[in-house]
């Protein structure tokens, strides 16, 4: 097959600027997706960045994000999170391995702690509630709570990501060919992690 | 590179796991996170060092080398095709130069 | 989600008989009539009904355009009231950016990428059908508005505090916002998709250094989509947060920042200047080489040039705001990379026109466009230099001067770039030419017309006329000027009308007119190698790139003495689309049904709950179906009958790759699919 050698030795050619085969669809898709995710939570922080010390009218005694950060636990929260990206390789791993009980137990744990970066989320999120400082109090406590909400909704939408992996894993349909899209399901997650050691460090470590 | 792999660049296509790290260089760059994490909190502590000015440029620089490892090593950057890397580093650079010139506009960075 | 794009595969000429037992449809099958339509994950037939749907939206647009002109035909016109005036030229502005200039855009991208690149369809077919229907929901939930309360009335900027719920209480800002989030999803699942196609699905030999200026530019388009589209969709979550939700972003008497708007809008809305304009420019630069006769002049200029442009459109955004007060130093940088930007372009202006220096020209109906738009987009961009100048833009900031602006680079430079593209590409694409006579007095009849209504517009702004007020008081010179404006309108109005008629009296005309054969223009790129119109699988074989202008190259070559000889007829080395057993994705009626759901959300939030519940069950249920639907395809080999993992997360989708023959450049009648 005279046009497939062609493409072979194009292939080789030209790797470095995205040849025609070799790379798949999907994960490119997934990655310019990523990149364009960029631009989303740069806004969303840039926001909050901008009004994190605006405590709204009247007197200025009203109480903003930073005046009610506890550290120490979003610091645990944080690890969790960081802890997540290392199960999600490690059921990569086993998957490609053909270990589809280690993928499960790792897909299980990845969620599992994803779950509880959420229940923290939830946790802070009343916490401040009740210190005072709700969705509509002042700007800088809108637009943290978008911030950080439109973080947890990536979350939560890695979570089902991957129990759906897991249900699948169970019915036997999650083989080392799917390995990509394992693959693809961790770029996510990884990201959204990514995004929360910038959240972090800038939106919570950094004094206002 | 076999005529089969070419005309089915799916994932076998381009199985890589040969140049994949092992699971324990996963352990040790996930060590190495929660090290770098216990350092940033350790910051928060002003009491029991005094960072001074060095307290945003060292925060900022474990937060770079977290961000780092974790797209090289778990999202496999340093071992996949280099298209992966330019569009998400296209999408990361645009972002911060725009919105860290947008901030400028506000005079943000002169407070 | 796992909106696997496995497709189920249908071969040509033998109408698939694929059950789908799964799910409530019953999968589709090929053949005709609506069904094939809604159906359809053909990126031709989704790109015309792209193109079908953006005239609709034209003619809506235009007669948005005509009551504003009527309205100021004379001094203190009474056609129209100040609110009603509003929400006008509001959604003059929305309609013509987002439901017409970009989808027909979205129309000729679609249509085209897969053709000049050597493809049988995009990379994620059926994504592709989703983000039709996704923009169609929400184009026609925009325009509900009207049927609902009113449209928006706070610009097509829809600047804050405007915006607001104080200043703007009725629902019209709730559904500007909700339709361009909604719209804003269709554009970004297409430009990832549209990428990937480029990246990835070109035919063997096809370097991107030899790919048609036109699909670099709309590669180029596709980049500045992704970009800026999650830029507005910030802002307008935010907005949407303020009026629904009482949150803070844009209300001053708490403390926030009216410009936070504006910047947010403005660096997504300056690279949508380049989204509109540079789709226009690449089919420019497959004209004019082509009734030229000659190579596009300086290839790598040209591509270069538009990337320059693509990157260059993100620091300049501010120019949009010299006098919001963003203090001296902001104007004088925006200012100066303002001016910069002036010199891509003009690049590629006078790579036109070298292209055109010693060529043989033929004026054709696009030809004429062509160098229309060039002209008409010069004298545009002259003025926009002028703005760049803050002290002179402090003068014209909200003068008929920027409207007389902006509508000679869109609808000169982009408008008429698009209706050339439309003559060209018009027998590809439907297999009968539209009438050169005809064609010719449309554009005459065009050009004359937008002269008529954005000339004396320049005038009306230095004379100090306000934009978006709704009238004006006699006295003060602006009456001539705005009836010439106004009559202007409906002779545009009357050219587009022709252009109607000339399509009627083309299609009636086509049988007894001989057909005009896959290459009617003696064209450059790899399209015009197939027949007209394009058969269902594009390519019988999958051609192998040797050169840029691979088309030309196959039809002509060099004697001795270096001249141009022909070595081969069209008929010779056109493909004659007779292969069959080509394996083509297969329809799906799912992307519809994700599409439904969108506007139900909206509608929910704005007016009753429950409406939210049905339309978000129905997106999940579409998401759900659609991730299961492949699993039953009797030829899936490549073992993805496992990812359904429901995330309703429209950008990301995952599973296998499309049509392998496509990639691997399988020749015709090889229906093992390259496994």
């Amino acid at each position: 097959m005279a046009t497939a050698t062609v493409d072979t030795a194009l292939d080789t050619a030209h790797e470095d600027h995205g040849s025609s085969t070799g790379i798949s669809n999907t994960k490119l898709a997934m990655w310019v997706f990523l990149g364009s995710e960029c631009l989303l939570f740069g806004g969303l922080i840039s926001t909050y960045l901008l009004y994190k010390t605006r405590r709204g009218p009247g007197p200025t005694n009203l109480a903003i994000p930073t005046d009610v950060f506890d550290i120490p636990f979003t610091s645990v929260s944080s690890f969790v999170l960081l802890m997540s990206s290392l199960t999600m390789v490690l059921a990569l791993s086993a998957l490609t391995r053909g270990d589809n009980a280690a993928t499960r137990t790792w897909l299980l744990a990845t969620a599992t702690l994803g779950g509880v970066f959420i229940g923290g989320q939830v946790y802070e999120f009343t916490t401040f509630l009740r210190e005072g400082v709700g969705f509509t109090s002042n700007p800088a406590s809108s637009a943290f709570f978008t911030l950080t909400g439109f973080h947890g909704v990536h979350v939560s939408m890695g979570i089902l990501m991957l129990m759906s992996l897991y249900v699948a894993s169970v019915q036997g349909n999650l083989t080392p060919k799917n390995t990509e899209t394992v693959e693809i399901v961790g770029l996510y997650w990884h990201f959204v992690d990514v995004v929360w050691i910038f959240i972090f460090t800038v939106i919570y470590l950094i004094p206002a | 590179m076999s005529e089969t792999v070419t005309e089915t660049p799916a994932p076998e296509a381009e199985d890589h796991s040969h140049d994949h790290p092992s699971d324990w260089a996963y352990i040790k760059i996930a060590l190495v996170l929660g090290v770098l994490t216990g350092l940033e909190t350790f910051t928060y502590f002003e009491t029991v060092l005094d960072w001074g000015d060095f307290l945003i440029p060292s925060l900022l620089f474990m937060m770079v080398i977290k961000f780092w490892l974790v797209a090289t090593w778990f999202m496999h950057l340093k071992f996949d095709n280099s298209i992966f890397s330019r569009m998400f580093v296209g999408g990361l650079v645009l972002a911060v130069g725009v919105y860290v010139i947008a901030l400028a506009t506000f005079e943000f960075w002169e407070r | 989600m796992a909106i696997i794009e496995e497709p189920l595969a249908l071969e040509t000429g033998s109408p698939g008989t694929v059950d789908q037992p799964l799910g409530m449809l019953t999968r589709p099958k090929g053949g005709n009539g609506w069904r094939d339509w809604v159906s359809t994950v053909d990126h031709k037939k989704i790109g015309i009904m792209y193109g079908v749907a953006a005239m609709f939206f034209f003619v809506v647009g235009g007669i948005e355009a005509l009551l504003i002109r009527v309205q100021l035909a004379v001094p203190d016109g009474q056609v129209l009231s100040a609110g009603l005036y509003n929400q006008l030229f509001t959604m003059h502005g929305v309609t013509m950016v987002f439901l017409f200039i970009m989808p027909l855009a979205a129309a000729f991208a679609n249509y085209l990428i897969p053709l000049q690149i050597g493809a049988r369809d995009v990379a994620f077919p059926r994504l592709n059908a989703l983000s039709f229907w996704i923009w169609i929901s929400g184009a026609v939930f925009v325009n509900s508005s009207w049927f609902l309360g009113g449209g928006a009335d706070c610009g097509w900027f829809c600047y804050s505090p405007n915006s607001g719920v104080t200043f703007s209480p009725g629902n019209g800002v709730d559904f500007y916002v909700f339709g361009l989030l909604i719209a804003g999803i269709a554009s970004m699942v297409s430009s990832i998709n549209l990428i990937v196609t480029v990246l990835n699905m070109r035919a063997p030999g096809m370097h991107l250094f030899r790919m048609p200026v036109l699909t670099w530019m709309l590669l180029v388009t596709q980049f500045l989509l992704v970009f800026a589209l999650p830029v507005i969709t910030v802002a307008l979550f935010l907005l949407m947060f303020d009026r629904l939700f009482d949150s803070q972003f844009f209300n001053p008497e708490a403390g926030a920042d009216p410009l936070l708007w504006q910047n947010l809008f403005w660096i997504f809305g300056h690279p949508e200047v380049y989204i509109i304009i540079l789709p226009s420019f690449g089919i420019i630069s497959e004209i004019i080489p082509t009734f030229s006769r000659k190579p596009i002049f300086g290839y790598s200029f040209m591509v270069f040039s538009g990337i320059a442009i693509g990157f260059m459109g993100w620091g300049v955004w501010a120019h949009h705001m010299f006098v919001s007060g963003i203090g001296p130093m902001s104007v004088a940088a925006f200012s100066l990379s303002t001016m910069f930007i002036a010199v891509p372009t003009g690049v590629k202006i006078l790579n036109w026109l070298a292209t055109m220096w010693g060529g043989k020209l033929r004026f054709s109906t696009a030809m004429l466009f062509a160098v229309g738009s060039i002209a008409m987009f010069t004298i545009g961009g002259v003025s926009g230099v002028t703005h760049a100048l803050a002290p002179a833009d402090t003068q014209q900031t909200d003068t008929y001067y920027i409207v007389a602006h902006f509508h000679y680079v869109i609808f000169g430079g982009g408008v008429l770039g698009l209706m050339g593209g439309a003559y060209f590409w018009w027998p590809k694409i439907f297999g009968h030419m539209l009438d050169e006579t005809w064609g010719k007095v449309h554009f005459w009849v065009m050009l004359i017309g937008m002269n008529l209504t954005f000339g004396p517009m320049h005038v009306l702004g230095l004379q100090g006329m306000s934009r978006r007020i709704d009238t004006y008081a006699a006295g003060f010179g602006f009456e001539a000027w705005n009836m010439v404006a106004t009559i202007g309108s409906f002779v545009i109005a009357f050219a587009v009308l022709i252009f109607f008629v000339n399509v009627y009296r083309s299609y009636k005309a086509a049988p007894s007119l001989p057909a005009p054969g896959p290459d009617p223009w003696d064209a450059r790129s790899l399209e015009w190698m197939v027949p007209s119109p394009t058969p269902e699988h594009n390519f019988d074989e999958i051609p192998v790139v040797e050169s840029e202008d691979e088309w030309w190259h196959r039809k002509y070559g060099y004697d001795e003495d270096n001249r141009v000889v022909r070595i081969a007829t069209i008929e010779e080395a056109a493909q004659d689309g007779s292969a069959v057993g080509v394996h083509l994705p297969a329809p799906s009626f799912w992307p519809l049904v994700v599409a439904v759901g969108m506007p139900l959300i909206a509608y929910g939030l704005m007016f009753t709950l429950w409406l939210t519940v049905v339309g978000g069950a129905l997106t999940a249920f579409g998401l759900y179906s659609w991730a299961l639907e492949p699993v039953d395809d009797p030829d899936a080999d490549h073992g993805h009958g496992d990812g359904h993992h429901g995330d309703g997360d429209d950008d990301h989708d995952d599973g296998g790759d499309t049509d392998e023959p496509t990639m691997a450049g399988v020749t015709a009648g090889d229906d093992a699919g390259g496994e």
